[in-house]
């Protein structure tokens, strides 16, 4: 930037920053008024201030722009408090230089903005690259936590496990389950798999394909699976869409499924006698009173 | 509320489940019971999928329609994909030219009241409606 200018600039600086945290002030933060106290707005935008007042005494320290998006990210703001707040900088500079020096030639306009303009894009383009970045980084950190929880398999008892399906089942996450669930059956040696689908909102051709496909892959591998948690609504669906689920057995309720997969592997739910339940229970007893 | 309601582009798999969610809000806003927002919801995962695909980019739109003495929710499907060459062929189950199941387009006729696909070399339109009883 012109010397002259810069000068200019940082004589002024006192001005524009009043100027400029007037403008600030007024932008769209105040949608987060509610939510976000005065003093902390009137905090980030002195920072902000400050570190393009900075920029401009010992040229531009690209760290601590990073710094400051990352900052703007995690309190949530949007990107146009960066890009406005940068626009408007830009304009209040644009005007200080020209009150300043009397000259009213077209030419002379141009250069100044040129200059001006040449100086605060870059910063301005930096601190949205960094924001971006920053979202990137957060959006790919949620993905892979939504991939850690999206396909649990619990085994239950020995040769007996779950598969609780929650949400929306896409390409990505239908393959997951299948690799899971082999896996899973595998490793915990699992006779029967409880595939449960009360949580996924839509059954459609895809996710019944790749449901059915789970299922016929575990049969290979010698185990069986029950598809349970149909809801009435799902289960008509189902219907309509002549989806063909008589390979393997379907239960409505988690319960009925599990009942079925004691009666798989030779199993059978006991009442404990009530002579023993009575003896318990005074146990329990006595062991309140001490 | 009548006519046109609302337009959900579609491009992305994830758009399928904006789809949905705008269909199933409309649906029960419109007092459809609980079985028959399934049955929307799943008309438009079905409409959606294939748009996202078949084809590079199209829609869906939701209108509200009144005949006489009945209200119902229209749906529309309209994508400026390859078309689809052989109607017959389709809406018979288990036809699949992506190893799916094929059971897709069968299945959407049987889940709504109305039915209709118009398709040629500049893209496919598929309209259902489903009538509040
Ligand atoms: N919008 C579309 N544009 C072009 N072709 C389509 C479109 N929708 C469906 N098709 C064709 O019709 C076939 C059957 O569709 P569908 O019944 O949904 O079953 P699936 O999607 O499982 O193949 C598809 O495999 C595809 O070739
Ligand atoms: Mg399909």
């Amino acid at each position: 930037m012109n010397p002259e200018y810069k000068d200019i600039l940082l004589d002024y600086s006192d001005e524009i920053i009043k100027k400029w945290m007037d403008d600030l002030e007024d932008n769209k933060l105040k949608e987060y008024k509610s939510t976000v106290s005065n003093e902390l707005i009137e905090q980030v935008n002195r920072e902000f201030v400050n570190l393009i007042f900075s920029k401009l005494k010992d040229g531009v320290n690209y760290e601590s722009l990073e710094q400051f998006s990352e900052r703007i990210v995690n309190l949530g703001w949007p990107l146009a408090y960066l890009t406005e707040g940068m626009q408007s900088f830009r304009s209040i500079c644009i005007r200080t230089i020209l009150e300043q020096i009397d000259n009213k030639d077209e030419a002379f306009f141009l250069e100044v903005m040129d200059d001006v303009n040449n100086w605060v894009d870059p910063i301005k383009n930096q601190l949205i690259n960094e924001y971006s970045n920053n979202w990137n980084n957060i959006i790919s950190l949620q993905k892979v936590a939504l991939q850690e929880l999206s396909v649990p398999l619990i085994p239950v008892m020995e040769g007996i496990t779950v598969m609780p399906l929650v949400g929306t089942i896409d390409t990505d996450r239908a393959k997951l389950i299948m690799e899971n669930l082999l896996d899973g059956v595998i490793k915990s040696r699992a006779e029967v798999v409880l595939i449960d689908i009360t949580g996924v909102p839509v059954v459609d051709t895809m996710v019944a394909h790749h449901i059915v496909q789970a299922a016929e892959a575990v049969r290979l591998i010698g185990s069986t699976c029950i598809l349970v948690g149909i809801r009435p609504e799902i289960a008509q669906t189902i219907v309509n869409l002549g989806i063909d689920l008589s390979r393997f057995p379907t239960k409505s309720s988690l319960k009925k499924g599990f009942e079925k997969a004691l009666e798989m592997t030779n199993r059978d739910i006991v009442n404990v006698k009530e002579k023993d339940a009575d003896i318990i229970d005074d146990m329990v007893q006595s062991i309140d009173k001490e | 509320m009548k006519g046109s309601l609302s337009k959900v582009p579609i491009s992305k798999e994830w758009d399928i489940v904006g789809a949905r969610q705008t269909g199933r809000n409309i649906a029960k806003e419109l007092g459809f019971g609980s079985v028959n927002q399934a049955r929307i919801a799943t008309t438009i995962s079905e409409l959606a999928r294939n748009i996202y695909l078949y084809t590079e980019y199209g829609e869906i739109s939701f209108e509200e329609v009144c005949e006489k003495t009945k209200v119902g929710l229209k749906i529309i499907a309209t994508d400026s994909g390859p078309g689809i060459k052989d109607i017959s062929r389709v809406m018979e189950d288990g036809y699949s030219t992506s190893g799916g199941l094929g059971a897709g387009l069968p299945g959407v006729k049987r889940l709504m009241d109305e039915f209709d696909v118009e398709s040629n070399g500049d893209g496919t339109k598929i309209t259902v409606i489903m009538w509040l009883r």
